[in-house]
């Protein structure tokens, strides 16, 4: 079992390089991705992975599939759409929530056409799924790089954070970090997203940013285990889907999604922290 | 802010507050003291939550300032403002009062006996590690008031602190608000029982979007003056007039579509009655508002 596990990476480089990209993705992306689920801005992630695309697509058709100027691209797109959605939010009556969808759709839609004005189907599905096995030396420097200024910007504001999540109200009283924290922390969401999306394509980047921390809320019950988990759950998911993918010929960004959605499904059954497998087995109540 | 600044905690002069330009506080004027323990009484919407926020300064002033004295500011919002689903222990919540001395990096640990006597004070002495989500809304409240003793605040400002709240739980924060008066801090604090006010407070300010009255405690509860603030908070417009009271700028409202919260028959008879808090300084109180007619 593990020498099969094992095996596509000790024998192909392109194998390793793709498990090392995953690999630091795991590291940066879960701890954001706990976040946005405790702020109940799940959803609001998955709108700004597509909002990325129109980016990409510039960077596309000005440099072809250059990895910096796509890059570039989608970093300035999808920090665009989340500052504009954030704007909107204060100044109208739309809730945040229903002005990122708008933003949202017409970014996917004209990043797709975008992308088919100047390149074929298979750039198209290039950009929308990644290529994790076709990971440069470029590529992992970006990844590392992202992983870097996250951990270091998570720990820089992680005490204004939680107090951002839990008691905005207190925050604004005693300081004036509220607004820079929340932009800081769009800003992280909005680089992992980009990172995700050079291994695991636009449509997906959000997987190992939220599948695992979600799997991680049947395991612990605070920060201090939550954020483990959730990177936990994201190398486990890296590997076997990168292993499964060898083994089984399958894509392999959606098979490391699919294997994160895998551990998910998993803890909802077995999970000790409201798994479906502990309520069914009644314990008897305390007596205090 | 002049000489009465001086010994004053907080001074409003011509304070307008509201949402949408409809005023939720307007025209207040008067000066709380350093050390006082002062109640805000009023029907809902009379505009208290307002007060409170717009004076730690999350709602801006319309018209008018606050005069803030020196000292750090502690506020207790209204509990359902703070999501308690979130997974904080109650010692992290607590820990949250000491930001003005330990910031966003420096550590807390050399801070850990006054975190642990502030919790035991409250009576959650045990409970340090439990998350928020699973103490009940009296445990809750009392890891707040923690949470305000840590913050170690010369005005501390109490947002209907015992709604929900059982007797005992009460009590005992009561004791507690007390024992900062004793401290010779500055409390305020918007109540809804006025038995409580009449045994606990000196001094009311009742509002009904204005100062209807403001004094001694027995001096302001008086039925007459109830009644008032009861007619007053009912008459809401959406269509009302721009408030011509000049407020001592010289600069009156000229919008058409400013808004004013009173209704016609309410205010006529109710020009400021100034008791000896509040400054007599704009006696200029010509109305001239159209006919307001009452919303559904």
């Amino acid at each position: 079992m593990s020498e099969s596990l094992l095996a596509p990476f000790l024998e192909f480089g392109f194998m390793r390089r793709a498990l090392v990209g995953c690999l630091v993705l795991s590291v940066s992306a879960p701890p954001v991705g706990v976040f946005l689920m405790l702020r109940r801005m799940s959803l609001m992630s998955e709108a700004m992975s597509h909002a990325i695309l129109p980016g990409v697509a510039t960077g596309f058709i000005v440099a072809g599939l250059s990895l910096p100027a796509m890059t570039f691209g989608g970093l300035a797109a999808g920090l665009v759409v989340a500052l504009l959605a954030a704007a909107v939010t204060r100044t109208t009556m739309v809730r945040e929530d229903a002005s990122l969808a708008a933003f949202y759709l017409i970014a996917l839609a004209g990043g797709v056409l975008l992308i088919s004005l100047r390149g074929s189907q298979l750039d198209l599905l290039h950009i929308l799924f990644g290529n994790v096995l076709a990971l440069d030396d470029g590529a992992l420097v970006l990844l590392g790089g992202i992983a870097t200024v996250t951990l270091v910007v998570m720990a820089a504001i992680f005490r204004p954070l939680v107090m951002e999540c839990v008691d905005p109200l207190f925050l604004r009283t005693v300081s004036r970090a509220g607004g820079p924290v929340h932009f800081a922390f769009l800003g992280l969401v909005v680089m992992n997203l980009v990172g995700g999306f050079q291994a695991l394509g636009t449509l997906l980047a959000v997987g190992l940013m939220l599948l695992p921390a979600v799997t991680a809320r049947f395991w612990a019950s605070d920060l201090t285990g939550l954020i483990p988990a959730s990177i936990l759950a994201a190398v486990v998911a890296s590997l076997s889907g990168l292993a499964l993918a060898y083994h089984l010929d399958l894509p392999a960004g959606p098979a490391i999604v699919l294997a994160a959605g895998g551990l998910y499904v998993l803890s909802l059954l077995i999970g000790p922290r409201g798994g479906l497998a502990h309520r069914l087995i009644r314990r008897r109540h305390l007596e205090a | 802010m002049g000489d009465a600044a001086v010994s004053a905690a907080l001074a409003f002069r011509h304070l307008t507050l509201g949402y949408d330009r409809h005023p939720a506080v307007h025209h207040l004027d008067g000066t709380v003291d350093r050390g006082e323990l002062l109640a805000i009484v009023g029907p809902n919407g009379a505009g208290k939550s307002t007060l409170l926020k717009a004076i730690v300064g999350d709602v801006p002033c319309l018209e008018g300032a606050i005069g803030r004295g020196d000292g750090a500011l502690a506020y207790l919002p209204q509990a359902d403002e703070i999501d308690r689903t979130f997974p904080l222990s109650v010692l992290d919540l607590v820990a949250m009062g000491l930001w003005s001395r330990t910031g966003p990096w420096r550590s807390q640990g050399s801070r850990r006996a006054a975190l642990a006597a502030a919790i035991e004070t409250v009576g959650l002495g045990g409970f340090e590690g439990r998350l928020i989500g699973t103490l009940s809304g009296g445990q809750f409240q009392r890891a707040l008031f923690a949470r305000l003793i840590v913050q170690d605040a010369a005005v501390i400002l109490l947002d209907e602190p015992f709604r929900g709240i059982d007797a005992r739980t009460t009590d005992d924060l009561i004791r507690l608000i007390l024992r900062w008066h004793g401290e010779g801090r500055t409390v305020l604090a918007a109540l809804h029982d006025m038995a409580q006010v009449r045994a606990h407070f000196p001094r009311t300010l009742l509002l009904a979007r204005e100062a209807v009255a403001w004094g001694a405690t027995a001096a302001v509860l008086t039925p007459a003056n109830l009644s008032r603030a009861g007619r007053l908070s009912e008459a809401w417009d959406e269509t009302a007039a721009v408030c011509g009271r000049d407020d001592g700028h010289g600069h009156a409202h000229d919008d058409a579509q400013d808004t004013e919260a009173q209704g016609a028959e309410a205010q006529g008879a109710e020009a400021h009655r100034h008791d000896d808090r509040i400054h007599a300084g704009h006696g200029h109180h010509h109305h001239d508002h159209a006919p307001a007619r009452k919303a559904g």
